[in-house]
């Protein structure tokens, strides 16, 4: 262990005041199961999971009531035993103020567990350990609840160099990474262990900022008692945002891994702490994911992190730790990079890391914003080596394009460059509001794009449904006129009997018939085209089959 | 209500520039100490014409007027105008030149944070077209008597006694007569000791901006990057043709000691809104300056060159930031991303 | 003085060849304008337009046989793009065209319908599933809200449904400028 790391910087960064004291000092405490828990089916990136109860089932303990919907989503499950109340529209935990479906449980008290049993994922193969890890609804617990079956997947090489976990935790006030390494280090390293394995990764790096001596001594000794050398525990100069996973990765291996590229393909895979101890429980416990340690901090009386259940409401989390009076909002989240929720009653959830408590005097409104005097502070201060004033700018006029040009899309949304701003331009605001646009025209430009192929395609079958109609027509007179020929050819011979001339004039008759209606026909008939139009149609053909070209290796990834 | 980041550092546009007023104080009590009170009287007159201004024009274009006029922008414009005018011009010479910086230069191009080139020089170079010679008009070191000198402000001007062409003038002055025997020893005399190079008092003042930019290097409201590059292509470029023909070219300790340089290494070519943003670019832009301001000053017709080097320059900033971007965070390397 | 004419002179040839090898070299095949255009249209085939789809009023458009203000599915900010692509003036939204509305897709009454199939007909995307006599149904996601299935319905059976905003698609909104009076800066 005593191996010194050497360490890589990053650029950028601020020192906020990081008000982690309160919270710490009590231990961890379960929260109680509440009246009522109210579990959205989306809780994590990807497809929104499939209900698999409905009002008035009862459900146990880690039951699976969403079922992850195709490979990229990722399972929730009842966090008690209850009955199920109804499956409806409720407030999500999403600024937007908007509402999403929920499984809403009346918990019967009794918390009875379904069957648990562990998981041999030694004897498994890694497709069911994944499948597994899927269905029991882990996801990274660092904020971004991205599902955790995914990421352990060791890409193009087959095996990794390093597994970092991520316990630097730089966001002011959260502290429940903190308190999970200090009081449950060894299962922690247990999950690290089995990512590592999973991973075939030949070490595993613990990345913990400085400020945190008693977390870092105590994964240390843990790490001693699981007498594993792969294993290092790193302190990381505390300077936000170190908690970053791109930041943290280039911190402890120099590695940079560029925006859109996974990090596997240079041989390194992060993992929050959080993540490692809910992989461990799922594994070796055989327990979903159904509750995560919160901070409650800010505004209150007496800051704490709770083991909370999933769907317990914020207002009855934030009451255990008596909230001052002058609270005006709930943040989920950090003050840097958190998020205020339209209203307390919002239940908590996978991505929830903290619930802060704010208040005008705590987080005073901004001043007014001033324009941008390009002083440059901010490009100082962004730890994706941005331009934050050239994207703010292009931001605001609405020229995405260029935005982009600038690395919109690389921006970590980490708030570095508002924290400093002499002018106090809310510029994350600018980046999230260009981003969203962005997202919605691409959507909306496939969509267009789509709808052009399908409107193309359907002219195209009209016209052949044309053709084909017409080629018919023709063949029919074609027939009836032999017809009339082998009819004329049968009354030459012998003298016409009057009832042969009465039929000869009904087929002359049905022949004149079929004559018009084809001559009527004929200037719909569109067999022969003029070659611009068959040009177009090539032309349209030519694009479509580009198009299928450049789709087949996104069809290849996926099957 | 906002949202994140919810905590704010403690800085704003005022007390940046309340900081930048600050760091301009050593210099200018060097020089009221070797050129007497004037050029407080300049400050003054400045400064109320820079606010009243600045407030007509917030109002014309609707803005909140105090909110802006407390930001202090117009002030530092109003004091670089002051400090690099000569401090005996008539009153209403300073009086345009800040009403152009304000009204033309700043407002014009959308107020602060907009404005392409940078004011306080777009004023100096108006007014060094137009009146040539009152901005010639220097005075002369050791006559710091107050009457005379307000006299020149405010008239009735007698200059004779108190100017003296300023150590660039008389250099550009001789060399570009037609007396082929001129050299720079002969204009300067042999003595170039410090307190003698720029003329009398001149690198004393250019000390005090020194160390105002230096504060404002230790407050990181400025970078090294531009004063560096600006001074060291100075000092190359006037030491190199010094070397060559030192009786036609003047040296750099000459060069970096006296008319702008020093004002201009920390205060002008710094000008954040209107220079280049990259660090790459800032080198750029500065060293561009520095060169641009020895060629007008040993081959143009006028004595400083520092403002023209410098709108110049403001020209080419866009250009040289898209030039110089530096890479993202992972994309420094095509494959690999290790550093 | 001579010598300056010269070196202009002797620059404005050498950039007037490149510009012209460039203007060879790069030249684009094809007709890249329609493209162009068909590009920044919406694809909604509603024919609001007073054309039988895009395409064709792309085409107008390109010929100068059509205003750029015809279209309401694309909206001002559509016609913003088409005045930037063609140089041409904005002009607010033509009203005998339409008025822009907010997407929406069409939903089929499935007790009410028929199943006549006149809708399937009237879809310029094929996003009507269904077969004689039987119930139809609109694709959602295909479906680009042109209204053109409403009127052949014989029953009335089809109607065009708003998309929900939800927390999917939700956007951030433009930050709000506060400019706060100067009287209360001022205290
Ligand atoms: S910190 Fe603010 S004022 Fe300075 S350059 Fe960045 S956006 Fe502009
Ligand atoms: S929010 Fe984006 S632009 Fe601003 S500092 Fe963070 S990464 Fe850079
Ligand atoms: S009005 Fe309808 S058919 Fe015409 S261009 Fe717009 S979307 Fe296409
Ligand atoms: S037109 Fe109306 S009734 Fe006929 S199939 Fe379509 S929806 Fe049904």
């Amino acid at each position: 262990m005593n191996v010194v790391q050497k360490l890589f910087g990053f650029h950028g960064g601020v020192k906020p005041n990081y008000n982690k004291e309160a919270s710490t000092r009590l231990p961890i405490a379960a929260a109680p199961a509440p009246t009522r828990l109210v579990i959205p089916l989306h809780q994590s990136i990807g497809g929104p999971p499939r209900p698999l109860v409905k009002a008035g089932d009862r459900v146990l303990k880690g039951q699976r009531i969403g079922d992850a919907d195709g490979d990229v989503s990722s399972a929730v499950h009842a966090s008690t035993s209850g009955t199920v109340i109804g499956v409806e529209m409720r407030l999500m935990p999403h600024t937007s103020g908007l509402s999403a479906m929920c499984v809403v449980i009346e918990p019967d008290g009794r918390d009875e567990w379904v069957e648990r049993k562990p998981f041999d994922f030694r004897a498994a193969t890694p497709t069911a350990t994944r499948d597994y890890l899927r269905d029991a609804g882990v996801v990274g617990l660092g904020g971004a609840v991205f599902p955790s079956h995914l990421k352990l997947n060791a890409g193009k090489q087959g095996r990794l160099d390093t597994l970092v976990l991520n316990g630097a935790e730089c966001e002011p006030f959260i502290t429940c990474d903190d308190v999970l390494m200090r009081e449950r280090a060894d299962p922690l390293l247990r999950g690290a262990a089995i990512m590592r394995e999973m991973l075939e990764a030949s070490r595993v790096l613990v990345g913990i900022e400085d400020n945190k001596p008693e977390a870092i001594a105590a994964l240390e000794a843990a790490a001693k008692r699981a007498n594993d050398a792969s294993i290092q525990i790193v302190a990381v100069p505390t300077r936000y945002p170190a908690g970053g996973a791109k930041q943290l990765i280039r911190a402890l291996t120099g590695i940079e891994v560029p925006h859109g590229e996974r990090s596997t393909d240079y041989g390194v895979q992060c993992f929050n702490v959080g993540t490692a101890y809910a992989i461990y429980e799922a594994i070796e416990l055989g327990q979903p994911l159904i509750s995560r340690i919160v901070t409650v901090a800010g505004n209150v009386g007496q800051a704490r992190n709770y083991q909370v259940l999933f769907g317990t409401s914020m207002r009855d989390l934030v009451a255990l730790c008596s909230p001052l009076p002058d609270t005006d909002r709930i943040i989920m989240g950090g003050p840097m990079m958190g998020f205020r929720m339209p209203s307390d009653d919002v239940p908590v959830v996978k991505a929830t890391n903290c619930v802060l408590v704010g208040s005008q005097k705590l987080f005073p409104p901004p001043p007014p914003e001033m324009p941008c005097i390009r002083c440059g502070e901010c490009a100082k201060v962004c730890p994706a080596d941005l331009q934050p004033f050239e994207m703010y700018w292009f931001a605001r006029a609405r020229i995405f394009g260029k935005a982009q040009e600038y690395h919109l899309f690389d921006c970590i949304e980490c708030g570095c460059c508002a924290y400093v701003c002499p002018s106090r331009i809310p510029l994350v605001d600018y980046y999230r509001f260009a981003k969203s646009e962005i997202w919605a025209r691409e959507v909306e430009k496939e969509a267009a794009d789509e709808a052009r192929d399908r409107y193309e395609f359907r002219l195209l079958r009209e016209e052949r449904e044309k053709q084909e109609k017409a080629a018919k027509l023709a063949a029919k007179t074609a027939a009836g006129r032999e017809k009339a020929a082998a009819a004329l050819a049968e009354a030459e011979k012998p003298a016409r009997t009057p009832e042969e001339e009465a039929k000869h004039a009904l087929i002359a008759a049905a022949l004149e018939r079929a004559k018009a209606q084809k001559d009527q026909v004929h200037p719909e008939n569109t067999g022969n085209l003029t070659p611009e139009q068959q040009a177009e149609i090539a032309a349209i053909e030519a694009r479509r089959a580009e198009i299928r070209e450049q789709a087949k290796p996104h069809l290849r990834q996926d099957d | 209500m906002n949202n994140s980041p919810y905590f704010l550092q403690p800085a704003s546009v005022q007390s940046v520039m309340l900081r930048v007023l600050l760091a301009l104080i050593p210099g200018i009590a060097v020089y009221v100490w070797f050129f007497g009170a004037a050029i407080l009287v300049q400050i003054a007159l400045a400064s109320v014409t820079a606010l009243l201004a600045e407030a007509a024009m917030l109002k014309l274009r609707g803005k909140p007027v105090m909110m802006f006029l407390a930001d202090g922008s117009a002030l530092v414009t109003a004091w670089l105008i002051a400090l690099t005018f000569p401090p005996i011009a008539p009153w209403w010479l300073t009086v345009v030149g800040v009403l152009a910086a304000i009204v033309i230069a700043k407002h014009l191009y959308g107020g602060l944070g907009q404005n392409p080139f940078n004011p306080a020089m777009v004023a100096f170079a108006l007014m060094i077209v137009a009146y040539p010679s009152l901005m010639s008009q220097w005075p002369a070191v050791g006559f710091t008597e107050f009457l005379p000198q307000w006299q020149a402000i405010f008239g009735p001007r007698q200059l004779d006694a108190i100017t003296m062409a300023t150590p660039l003038d008389a250099l550009r002055t001789a060399l570009h007569t037609a007396d082929a025997r001129a050299t720079v020893a002969g204009v300067l005399g042999s003595s170039a000791s410090f307190g003698n190079i720029g003329g009398k008092g001149w690198e004393w003042v250019a000390a005090g901006y020194c160390v105002g930019g230096i504060y404002l290097l230790q407050q990181r409201i400025i970078t090294w990057h531009m004063p560096a590059a600006f001074l060291a292509t100075l000092f190359v470029i006037s030491g190199g043709f010094a070397l060559y023909d030192p009786t036609r070219f003047v040296g750099p300790s000459f060069h970096l000691f006296t008319g702008g340089a020093m004002l201009g290494a920390f205060f002008i070519v710094t000008d954040p809104v209107s220079g280049c943003t990259t660090p790459r670019g800032k080198l750029i832009f500065a060293a561009g300056i520095g060169l641009l301001t020895w060629i007008i000053r040993t081959f143009g017709a006028y004595p400083d060159g520092i403002a023209f080097a410098v709108l110049l320059m403001n020209i080419a900033a866009p250009l040289i930031d898209m030039n110089t971007q530096p890479p993202v965070f992972g994309h420094k390397r095509k494959a690999g991303g290790r550093p | 003085m001579l010598d300056a004419l010269l070196v202009m002179a002797l620059g404005a040839i050498v950039l007037g060849a490149a510009l012209g090898y460039a203007a060879v070299r790069f030249r684009v095949e094809g007709d890249p304008l329609v493209e162009k255009i068909d590009a920044i249209l919406p694809q909604t085939q509603c024919g609001q337009c007073g054309f039988p789809g895009c395409k064709p009023y792309a085409q107008a458009i390109a010929k100068g046989e059509a205003e750029i203000n015809q279209c309401p599915p694309g909206g001002e900010e559509g016609i913003h793009k088409l005045a930037d692509l063609l140089g041409r003036e904005f002009k607010p939204l033509s009203a005998e065209h339409g008025v822009e509305k907010p997407k929406a897709v069409a939903l089929i009454d499935e007790q009410t319908c028929i199943g006549c199939t006149l809708c399937i007909q009237a879809c310029p995307v094929d996003a009507i599933v269904g077969a004689a006599k039987q119930m139809h149904t609109v694709i959602a996601d295909q479906c680009t809200g042109c209204e053109l299935c409403l009127p052949p319905c014989p029953v009335n059976c089809i109607t065009m449904e708003p998309i929900p905003e939800s927390v999917e698609n939700w956007k951030w909104k433009y930050p709000v400028v506060k400019i706060v009076p100067a009287s209360k800066v001022a205290a």
